[in-house]
């Protein structure tokens, strides 16, 4: 079963990060077809969010066609994510892989890299929203 | 859907001092409200009426849809922690169960004892001898088991410490996922806040600055940021709501529902504690129902 | 509401319960004992020649250590019980903040205090009302004994005596509960309660007791018979004066009057000369007497009688008790306004 985080300064609203996270855990394919979702008294056991919140996420992801709700039996995920994009899996890690040993040859230590990687990361993010 | 807290110009004043003052408010069921404002804003004393602690002095309240504290009835469908979270010193965790028990028709004893449990609280032990955060869930455990329509809490987590104020709102959390419970919370901490509530009231010396779900706040609030300006120039849809100013720059924060076309701000997202500091740093003499200055004349 | 009350009263009431146990002990074991001794000694003393006065006064004089300690006990009691149970009844709940827990379970205030009131006041009473009769049963061969010196109608032993504690209890309870109700703290609170509580103990017998019933006047001459002072301390007249031909009366007052009703210090018969000269006087007196009864000076009293004793126990413990309830139903009413 996924277990969900919230990261208080992404600066994406939880119910989004709810979503992400969901699909993401489809993409890796931590979460398969038939795998139930925790309960929302779960999630919000866990973190201390509010339930309208995790209903909000499930509802945009059966929205999107991810996921069904049962009522009385819980929420199941009923579709997998664009198995394409596991194929570029492995080059885009080589690649990464590559960018790495580029970064320490540069001489950036561990944090730098991290930092470097979550600015624009998150930049690039939101400039996708705006 | 019905409402959980009608007010209507709600008053209360004590001697001369007025702690609260025309008070009008219209909170839906089913959400999880945050009362927040800074310290002697009138928070104790709104949650106290709403419970029928106190009598107002002017106006009126009505909690789910009657007078507060006036039946049993109407107390066995409003739950009650106050701020310090009371509990008897000399009374044992199970004798405060069984407080609950013999006071309270529609007590959940499985619930409150499957609660207890689960927070590891010893049931033979005073309730003088636990510690702070653990005085806190047994008050919680006592408020949800009664198995209220809604339950108003005063500051609950102030005293707690950062684990103790998470389990806190872990366990009320949980019981509104579980009971469908109404929640009103007041806090003078923001951050505690923002993970739980879906409904924002603002109360600023003794007066409600803005309430409203949290998502439309959220969406109808933005900071402009651009070059030096008079701010008293802005277009009729768009309210004030705080201003700075340094001798290059002028950073506004306004409240609109249409779309901003001036090209000289940048606009952005404004947290909810930011927007949560501007209302309380908010001048009182600046109105937002009055629109200051004839409309900007906006460059296309 | 009854377990719950019960459950904030379990020290108070074990602490009581231990108290009377002790008491009644004690007085459980020596009572039987001293009602013998002062029997079997009233029935040597009557077949003797000099009377019961002497049997009487020793009786009294070994046994008033422990009469002044019971009836101490007895006069405390109902200013503990205001004090101890009735000041903190509401004040612990404000002080603790607790109020805001109970009153707002699904009970209401007016339910709240029903019972805290109802229970403990009934307790308070009860205890109030055994220790009043145990030490009133233990006691009875004492006061007989001493009813000269401390009649039973009398202020000292009518207030720690009978059914008027119980009373006392009520109304020291009621006003406990209500002082500490206007002033919201303990300590205030039981000084407050002390403070009017015993200015309203000092008030009854000086101003109320005495006119519960019309008291009897008399108007009596001196004789030999009733005659207790008499004498010549100042200036060479006489002074003399009687008692009451009821003992044991409670005495309001007393003085010599002159035949116009004139109440007077001295009897204008010199003791150097004449029928009350010293040198001429002996007991019984009897030339000095007659010519005080011929000059006209008589001997007025104001009194209760003794057989009032049960009347005026049955009227004050009415007034106290009217006292407490309607200090509780001011309660009622003031704790329908929200205390926050």
């Amino acid at each position: 079963m996924i277990e969900f985080h919230l990261d208080d300064r992404s600066g994406l609203s939880p119910y989004l990060q709810l979503v992400r996270q969901v699909r993401q855990a489809l993409r890796l394919g931590l979460l398969r077809k038939g795998d139930q979702l925790p309960t929302v008294k779960d999630v919000v056991a866990r973190l201390a969010i509010n339930p309208n919140t995790v209903l909000k996420a499930y509802r945009e992801l059966e929205h999107e066609g991810l996921v069904a709700a049962r009522p009385g039996v819980g929420t199941f995920v009923t579709a997998t994510l664009a198995d394409a994009s596991l194929a570029a899996h492995d080059p885009l890690r080589q690649e990464l892989r590559r960018w790495l040993a580029k970064a320490h040859r540069a001489g950036l230590d561990e944090e730098s890299i991290e930092a470097l990687f979550m600015t624009t990361f998150r930049t690039a993010a939101q400039e996708d929203i705006a | 859907m019905t409402a959980v807290l009608q007010a209507q110009g709600l008053g209360k004043r004590y001697s001369r001092h007025w702690a609260l003052t025309d008070c009008t408010l219209d909170i839906p069921a089913g959400r999880v409200v945050g009362l927040v404002g800074p310290n002697g804003a009138g928070k104790t004393t709104l949650l106290s009426l709403a419970v029928g602690m106190l009598a107002p002095t002017s106006g009126s309240i009505e909690v789910l849809g009657g007078r507060p504290g006036a039946s049993p009835a109407q107390l066995a469908k409003v739950g009650f922690v106050a701020q310090g979270t009371p509990t008897y010193a000399g009374l044992s965790v199970t004798d405060h169960l069984r407080l609950g028990a013999r006071l309270n028709p529609g007590w959940d004893d499985a619930l409150a004892r499957d609660r207890t449990g689960r927070l590891g609280l010893d049931p033979a032990r005073r309730a003088g001898n636990l510690s702070g955060g653990q005085r806190a869930q047994l008050a919680l455990t006592l408020g949800i088991a009664k198995r209220p329509e809604l339950l108003i809490l005063d500051e609950p987590v102030a005293a707690l410490d950062p684990l103790a104020r998470r389990e806190f709102l872990q366990g009320l959390m949980e019981a509104v996922a579980e009971q469908e419970l109404s929640v009103v919370l007041s806090s003078h901490l923001v951050a505690d806040l923002e993970r739980v509530c879906d409904y924002l009231i603002v109360l600023v010396d003794s007066r409600v600055r803005v309430a409203g779900e949290v998502e439309e706040l959220l969406a109808t609030h933005h900071r402009l940021t651009g070059p030096h300006r008079d701010p008293t120039r802005l277009p009729a849809d768009q309210h004030l709501v705080a201003a700075s100013h340094t001798d290059r720059q002028t950073t506004l924060i306004i409240r609109t529902d249409a779309p901003i076309h001036d090209p000289a701000w940048t606009v952005g997202q404004i947290s909810l504690e930011d927007l949560v500091l501007a209302y309380m740093n908010k001048p009182t003499h600046t109105d937002t129902g009055r629109n200051d200055r004839p409309a900007l004349e906006v460059q296309r | 509401m009854i377990w719950l009350t019960w459950r904030q009263f379990r020290a108070a009431a074990a602490m009581m319960t231990a108290a009377l146990a002790v008491l009644a002990a004690v007085l459980g074991l020596t009572g039987p004992g001293l009602a013998d001794d002062y029997s079997t000694g009233i029935a040597d003393c009557t077949t003797q020649s000099g009377g019961c006065s002497d049997f009487v006064q020793r009786f009294f004089q070994d046994h008033q250590d422990p009469f002044l300690a019971v009836t101490a006990v007895v006069l405390v009691l109902p200013a503990l019980i205001g004090l101890f149970w009735g000041a903190p009844l509401i004040t612990r709940e404000l002080e603790a903040g607790t109020h805001r827990l109970v009153w707002n379970q699904s009970i209401t205030r007016t339910r709240w205090l029903t019972v805290k009131l109802g229970l403990t006041g009934l307790a308070a009473v009860t205890v109030a009302g055994l220790g009043s009769l145990a030490v009133t049963w233990w006691s009875s061969p004492i006061d007989k004994a001493g009813a000269y010196d401390y009649p039973r109608i009398g202020p000292l032993l009518f207030a720690t005596r009978g059914i008027v504690p119980i009373g006392y209890a009520a109304f020291a309870f009621a006003l406990g509960v209500t002082v500490g109700m206007l002033l919201h703290r303990t300590l205030p609170a039981m000084a407050i309660t002390l403070a009017v509580f015993l200015a309203v103990q000092i008030a009854m017998p000086l101003l109320v007791r005495p006119h519960l019933l019309a008291p009897t006047r008399s108007n009596v001459e001196i004789t030999t018979s009733n005659l207790e002072g008499f004498g010549a301390p100042r200036n060479g007249l006489m002074q003399a004066r009687a008692v009451a031909a009821d003992t044991d009366a409670w005495l309001l007052s007393s003085h010599t009057v002159d035949a116009s009703g004139h109440a007077v210090d001295t009897i204008p018969l010199s003791a150097s000369s004449g029928p009350c000269s010293t040198s001429k006087l002996e007991p019984p007196f009897a030339a000095c007497l007659a010519e005080i009864k011929r000059l006209g000076y008589r001997q007025q009293m104001t009194y209760q009688p003794a057989s009032r004793f049960w009347p005026f126990q049955w009227y004050e413990t009415g007034i106290y008790t009217a006292l407490a309830l309607g200090l509780a139903g001011f309660c009622f009413w003031r704790i329908r306004r929200r205390l926050s």
